[in-house]
Formats: structure tokens, C-alpha cells, sequence
């Protein structure tokens, strides 16, 4: 594996999150846990991969990974680790820190041993998530030292010596990255891989229980920690300003991504500009941003998503009493919204500093393209699931969805998601929904997102008996975020055998009575299971099992089964279009003479077609190429 | 020097392992490199686009009209990036359409295929390729993506020789199918220098 090469100085290809992996290992790293989630999901498959390629070989990897029940586990844990003198990393994507952010916030008031990188991987643009919170602000919330890098050999090198200045300040480190950081491959330069420890040891002190006390006496030390961290600040080598052209009074503050563009803009328009580009943001080297400010007359602030940097630059602009005018957000510039990319900085700077746009107007057409969003797989066990639910009962069922794949069940045809906030929330807003009306409900989540978060929803439906069907979509792994495993999968993370825990199991314990066990491809009987949890007064659960068709077929592959695919017999085909307009796998599609036919090439043989069709036109083709 | 090539397509046609491998030929050649692109939901049948940038550049993204190429495996997925083409652009695109489910279920139309062709070519240089019947000829649809960048390698777009690229892909690639990717990323070459 290229990643695990100990070649000093040879330069190879990583994307940003495998970036953070070898940083982590060229630190040595003990313990690595995560909650998968997109745009993180690559740092931790990386650490898996590399794990489970070992315990194949029947060897230890010189690290412990796992995949854990959620982020605020997954933190929890590596927390402990790190305080028994282990070098511990977990990463999650932004929203994750909103789970683990109870442990998060307390946990910086006592401080780790062994060095603790703790990444957020946050999504301007919300390219696969529900918000684009900036999770820049939870380093200032809670007082933690924060890096952020702008490429993938940052990425790396913060995360190596991230270990090193976290085990100095006795502190965890975030290290705060954005999916175009964590997608983006760049040049790295590969240093030495080092040993791990062996095993730690956690030493007692009574000033790790957190009582009042205890925590009154901790916070003083928590704010002379970032004392010493702005020190750190003051000297690092993330910190620096680099020159564009013959700079006189105009200034640029910068970091993570935004620095690319910035860079390379004031090098195309020819600016005369120092740009200060910050790595380590949290806390700030003031002394050296006061040096910046004074020898600046202006200064532009260009940061992604909230004016963070911005609005520390005026206030400290206004403590060192500088005569210096901040543009960046404020002075509407800069957008809070969104990703920013070349032609955003290009054009603010052609404005700022009076230049030519040199990007001619785009290239647009006037040609009416069709959408491709996102959908369901065909042959989607919940697609059939959800067909099954909508039979049971046509109109007035309310769908409080989950975070996961099931999320494109809002797409026509189905239209089967009406609710979502986060993970988890199907089963608590299916219970609030119960209260203010009388409409049904029916909720649908994941497996893995059942585990993470929703069984206290399902305990508060038990407990106060609320009049709701809740549907576990068991497809035996995290899907949307690339096939991880989760508690329900009989292996983990690092490839080696794990007990099963059942949903129906946990369901039960959890004083459900109704539950219904079913197996989507049978639409009708899963039907007749949807009317049975809505005929029953008070909380019902439907888990549906049927593993994901992605991966049963890519194991069908392994182990040399061929796939099926199903062709429509034109002859009793009567135009129906039930399987178009109602059930709509995206392998169905209408020739040029209107006939519907399968793209064998897309259809991944589940079969369902066969049982919507009522004409029995659909049967088995052949093998799928 | 800079080159910036866009690569677009539909989520599970090795759009992204097409700019991966560009990225790493990059490497090969000992020249600065960076690739974008675009995981997670992209993956579900939706429309992906990935960019590579190579020489004296600082991050991977295209600003409008400064394309060097633009290589696509759908030809309506081509026409969604045209804000990346100018005139000099090359415009390398698959003539096969992959119907959206959009499409399908009646819900959108998908546009004449000849109009579209016509639009990308009042916006670059354009050349067809009929990738999927390449493809096929060398031995599987999974080397859609190979014959591609055969392809954009015939173009004196890349500041490597091709050599290096087709080394790469073959590094990269299980040995087994070395032989339809080698076939594939030649057959794509030369079917450009065939008709240019």
C-alpha cells in the first residue's frame, strides 16, 4: 500500500483525508475512531483499510481503529485513550461534532495526555449534508487550538505535529477542514512513519471527575492553556505572510482553501499584496496579527462561511487602535453563503482593487438540460419498502425521514420523505407529530442511523405509548457513506469477527410490543405488515431487511454468482406505467416509439418490477454484462 | 505554465478514477498537481464533474472559460460545464446518452442529441467519440473512462507524453486487465487521431 511506504522525502498522490491518515501515522498514532460521514468518511476507511489488510495477513496493525455507535462514542472513547498517554485521532463530519460536542466542551476543561487530533470535517455549500454550520466556532466555544489546513501536504503535516503541540498544551486539538480540503489530492511529501506506544496507562486524579468544583477549577486553567497555545501560534510555521508583486499598504488575511485562490488571484491580476496566510486559527498570534495590521492601510478578509476571522481582525484593529479599513463580509464583499472558488475571489479583488475581471462573461447555454439529482439505486431494497408503505395506506401518511440514502425517497415518484433534521430525528418527530394530530405517521431510518441515534426516540415511544409506526430500512450497512459497518454487521472495523447486535433485539428491550419483521422484495406481505403497525394503537416498528443491493451484488461478484437482469415483454405490456409513475427504478425508461424497456446495463436484477407489473409483462433476461 | 482539464460524467462511470489517474501521471512526471472532486451522493446516478490542474497552481478548481479540456462520458453532462470551455477549448465527449430517471418517468425531456453537439461546438473544439462501442470492442464498458483519456491524450493538451499516462493506468489497474485498458486507452487515441 503506497500510503504505508516508509520512503523519506518521495512525493506521492493523496487525497486531503488520506493526507490526515499518514500524518497520523507518521506520528505514530495508537487508537483511531470515527462515525462515518461524508465529507470525513475517507480518513477513517483509510485507517480500516490499512487494519483490516493486516488482520487478513493474521498480523496486528500497529494501531486500534473502530467505526463507533456515533460521534459523541467515538470522541468518548478516543478521550480516554488519549488520557491513558495514547495518540488518538477521531474524525466526523461537522455534524457529528454537534453530537459528540457534550463530551467535546467538557473534555477541554480537563485536557488529554497522549496527543488527541480531533478533526471536523465541515461542508460549505452542504454538498452531502443538511446545514453548513461553520465549526470554526467550536474552537472559540470551547477553547480548543485549531489548525486548518489549505492542502493536502498541510493537511499532513498539521496533523503530524498537531500530536506534538497537542501533548505540549496538555490539550486537544481541532483540526478543522472543508470538503474541498478533503477531496481535493495534491503532492505530499512523505517523513518518517513512526512507532506506536504499546500499551498506556491511566494514572488517577481527582481532578479528572468533573464535578463543580472541580470543572470552577479547571476553566482558569483551560484559558491559561490558550495563553501558552497563542504562543505556539506566535511561532508556527502554519502562520506566515507571503509577498505578491511590490506590497505596499494593501493587506489579505486568509486560511483553509480560500488562501488557493486567493493566491493565485493576486498572482493573475498582478496585486501588490501581503497576504497573511493563517494555518493555525484558533488562537490567533496577535502580536503578529498587530505587526500585520499596522503595516497595512487596508486589509481584505477572506474566509468561507462566517466572518470569524473578520470580526477578531476588527476587534483587534480597534484594541491596537490601527487606522486601518477591514473589508471582507461586512462591507459585502464576501458572501456567509456557500463555497467560494476562483471566479468568487477573482471578481471581489477586480472590484477591491480597481482590475479587470479578466473572466470573460461564462459560456451558457440556452438548451433546456435535464436534472440528474441523486436517487435511489436501482434495485434499492427501499425503494420496495417504500412502494410496500405507500400501498398500506395511499394519502394522509405523514414521512418523518432520516440521514442516509433513504433521504431520496423525496423524489418523485415516491415523494415518501416529509421530515428531517438530523440523524435520528425520524422517531422523536413521528412521537411530536402523534401528539398535535390525528394524522398517521410512518418514520423510516437506517440501521446504522437506529444505532447512532434514534433508540431513545424509540424508548420515549414505548414509554408514553405514542401512536406512531417506526421503520428500520435494515440494509446491513452505513451506504450512504460509502459500506462502513456498523453494530448491526458481524465484523468491524478492522476486519475481525464482531458480535451481531440485532435491531429487533434491541427494539424489544427497548418495551416495543408491535414489531414486524419483513423482507421488502415480498412487496405484498411487507404491505399487509404496514397495515398491521397502523391498525395497532400505539408504537410499532417494521424493520425491513434486505442488504444493500450495491454491495450484495459487488460480493455476488467475489465470489463468481452472476447478477440477473429483467426485460419487459413488449407484447403484454399494456402502458400502465406503474412501474414508471409509481414504483420508478431509474432502470426503467421510455423508448423512442414510447415503449418502456429495462437498461440492463442500470438494472441490478432485484426483480421487484415483476411483482408492481400487473400485466406479468416483466420476466428474467439474462446475466447483467 | 498551467492545465486545467474538467472530466464530467454520472456518478459510477470512473469519472473520478479518470482524474485520479491524470493527477498521479502528474506525479509521475514530477510536475505540481491537484485534483477535485466531488464523493458522497455523486455516487447515486447523479451528475459528478472532477478537475485536475497541473503545473504553477495553487488549488484545483477551474475558474470560467479557462479550460484547457473538457472530457466527458455523457454528452448532456459535457453541455453542463460549458462555463469552464472557451473557444480553444478541447471538448472531448462520449455520443452516448445516459438517461436520467428525470428523463424517464416523463418527468424532464431529454434534448436533441445533434442540437447539443452543435451547441458544444459553438463553444470549443469538439470531438465525438463513441466511447461505449470502443469501450466494448476492448474488452468491457468499465474501460468507458480508459478510452476516454486515451483520447485526451491525442489532443497536445497534457504537459506530459502519453506514455507516462498509459504506464500509469496500467500500474494502477489489477494485472489481469492490463491488456483491455492498454487496448482501450490506445483504441481511444488513436480514434482521435483518426479524424483530427
Amino acid at each position: 500500500m503506497e500510503i504505508l511506504e516508509d520512503k523519506p522525502g518521495k512525493q506521492i498522490l493523496l487525497l486531503g483525508n488520506e493526507a490526515i491518515t499518514r500524518g497520523a501515522l507518521e506520528a505514530g498514532i495508537d487508537v483511531a475512531t470515527t462515525y462515518p460521514g461524508t465529507p470525513s468518511s475517507e480518513i477513517a476507511d483509510t485507517f480500516s483499510l490499512i487494519a483490516r489488510s493486516f488482520t487478513k495477513q493474521n498480523k496486528t496493525p500497529s494501531f486500534y481503529f473502530e467505526y463507533s455507535t456515533n460521534e459523541k462514542v467515538a470522541l468518548e472513547i478516543a478521550a480516554a485513550t488519549s488520557l491513558s498517554g495514547l495518540r488518538s485521532l477521531t474524525c466526523m463530519k461537522h455534524v457529528g461534532l454537534n453530537v459528540a460536542s457534550d463530551a467535546f466542551m467538557t473534555y477541554l476543561y480537563i485536557g488529554c495526555k497522549g496527543g488527541h487530533i480531533i478533526v471536523s470535517a465541515d461542508d460549505p455549500y452542504c454538498h452531502s449534508s443538511q446545514n453548513e454550520q461553520d465549526n470554526r466556532y467550536f474552537a472559540l466555544f470551547g477553547g480548543a487550538p485549531m489548525l486548518e489546513p489549505s492542502t493536502p501536504e498541510d493537511a499532513k503535516e498539521m496533523t503530524r505535529i498537531g500530536f506534538e503541540i497537542s501533548e505540549k498544551l496538555q490539550s486537544p486539538i481541532l483540526l478543522r477542514t472543508t470538503t474541498r480540503l478533503n477531496h481535493m489530492r495534491g503532492p505530499v511529501e512523505l517523513k518518517k512513519l513512526q512507532k506506536s506506544r504499546d500499551k498506556g496507562h491511566f494514572e488517577k486524579n481527582p481532578m479528572l471527575v468533573t464535578t463543580p468544583a472541580v470543572a470552577r477549577a479547571r476553566h482558569p486553567e483551560l484559558l491559561k492553556m490558550l495563553e501558552k497555545a497563542e504562543e505556539i501560534s506566535e511561532k508556527s510555521p502554519f502562520n506566515k505572510i507571503i509577498n505578491v508583486g511590490n506590497p505596499k499598504e494593501w493587506g489579505i488575511v486568509t486560511s483553509g482553501v480560500s488562501f488557493n485562490y486567493v493566491k493565485e488571484a493576486a498572482e493573475d491580476l498582478k496585486l501588490n499584496v501581503r497576504i497573511f496566510k493563517l494555518g493555525m486559527t484558533h488562537p490567533l498570534p496577535r502580536k503578529m496579527c498587530e505587526n500585520f495590521i499596522k503595516s497595512c492601510k487596508n486589509i481584505v478578509i477572506v474566509e468561507e462561511l462566517e466572518p470569524i476571522l473578520e470580526n477578531q481582525f476588527k476587534e483587534m484593529a480597534f484594541d491596537f487602535g490601527a487606522d486601518v479599513k477591514i473589508l471582507g463580509k461586512s462591507t459585502g464583499h464576501f458572501s456567509r453563503l456557500y463555497e467560494y472558488n476562483p471566479d468568487i475571489v477573482i471578481d471581489a479583488f477586480s472590484k477591491i482593487f480597481n482590475v479587470k475581471n479578466p473572466i470573460k462573461k461564462p459560456a451558457k447555454s440556452n438548451i433546456k438540460l435535464p436534472s440528474r439529482p441523486p436517487t435511489l439505486c436501482p434495485g434499492c431494497p427501499h425503494r420496495a419498502t417504500y412502494y410496500a408503505a405507500k400501498k398500506a395506506q395511499p394519502k394522509g401518511v405523514v414521512y418523518p425521514t432520516d440521514i442516509g440514502c433513504y433521504t431520496l425517497g423525496r423524489e418523485k415518484p415516491l415523494e415518501m420523505a416529509d421530515l428531517l433534521l438530523c440523524m435520528g430525528s425520524n422517531a422523536s418527530m413521528a412521537c411530536g407529530l402523534s401528539i398535535a394530530t390525528d394524522q398517521k405517521t410512518i418514520s423510516f431510518m437506517g440501521d446504522s442511523t437506529f444505532f447512532h441515534a434514534a433508540i431513545p426516540a424509540v424508548i420515549d415511544a414505548a414509554h408514553h405509548n405514542h401512536d406512531v409506526v417506526i421503520t428500520v430500512l435494515d440494509n446491513r450497512t452505513t451506504a450512504m457513506t460509502g459500506h462502513q459497518p456498523h453494530p448491526g454487521t458481524d465484523f468491524d472495523g478492522m476486519g475481525r469477527p464482531a458480535k451481531r447486535i440485532l435491531v429487533e433485539d434491541v427494539v424489544k428491550g427497548c418495551g416495543i410490543e408491535h414489531i414486524e419483521i419483513v423482507d421488502p422484495n415480498k412487496i405484498k406481505e411487507t404491505t399487509e405488515a404496514f397495515k398491521r403497525a397502523l391498525a395497532f394503537k400505539g408504537p410499532s416498528v417494521v424493520i425491513s431487511k434486505s442488504p444493500c443491493i450495491l454491495l450484495e451484488n459487488r460480493n455476488k461478484k467475489t465470489r463468481g454468482e452472476a447478477v440477473f437482469v429483467y426485460g419487459i415483454d413488449q407484447s403484454k405490456c399494456k402502458k400502465c406505467k406503474i412501474c414508471v409513475s409509481q414504483f420508478g427504478c431509474p432502470a426503467l425508461y421510455y423508448g423512442e416509439d414510447g415503449n418502456i424497456f429495462i437498461d440492463s446495463q442500470q438494472c441490478n436484477g432485484c426483480g421487484n418490477c415483476v411483482t408492481v407489473c400487473p400485466f406479468g409483462a416483466i420476466s428474467l433476461k439474462g446475466e447483467k454484462e | 505554465m498551467k492545465t486545467s482539464i474538467v472530466l464530467t460524467g454520472v456518478g459510477g462511470e470512473g469519472v473520478v478514477t479518470a482524474a485520479n489517474l491524470l493527477g498521479k501521471a502528474a506525479i509521475k512526471a514530477k510536475l505540481n498537481v491537484f485534483v477535485s472532486e466531488i464523493h458522497g451522493m455523486a455516487q447515486r446516478g447523479g451528475s459528478v464533474s472532477c478537475t485536475v490542474r497541473i503545473g504553477d497552481v495553487s488549488g484545483p478548481l477551474v475558474a470560467s472559460g479557462t479550460a484547457d479540456a473538457i472530457l466527458s462520458s455523457e454528452p448532456v453532462e459535457t453541455l453542463r460545464y460549458i462555463q469552464y470551455s472557451n473557444k480553444n477549448t478541447k471538448i472531448v465527449t462520449s455520443i452516448t446518452p445516459i438517461i436520467p430517471f428525470t428523463v424517464s418517468v416523463g418527468a424532464e425531456e431529454y434534448p436533441d442529441i445533434d442540437s447539443i453537439f452543435k451547441e458544444l461546438g459553438n463553444y470549443g473544439k469538439l470531438y465525438k467519440i463513441d466511447a461505449v462501442k470502443i469501450a466494448r470492442d476492448a474488452g468491457g464498458l468499465v474501460t468507458k473512462n480508459i478510452v476516454l483519456l486515451g483520447a485526451l491524450a491525442a489532443l497536445d493538451v497534457l504537459p506530459f507524453k502519453s506514455e507516462i499516462l498509459l504506464e500509469t493506468i496500467l500500474e494502477n489497474v489489477p494485472p489481469k486487465s492490463r491488456d483491455i485498458n492498454r487496448k482501450a486507452f490506445e483504441s481511444g487515441f488513436k480514434a482521435i487521431k483518426k479524424n483530427s
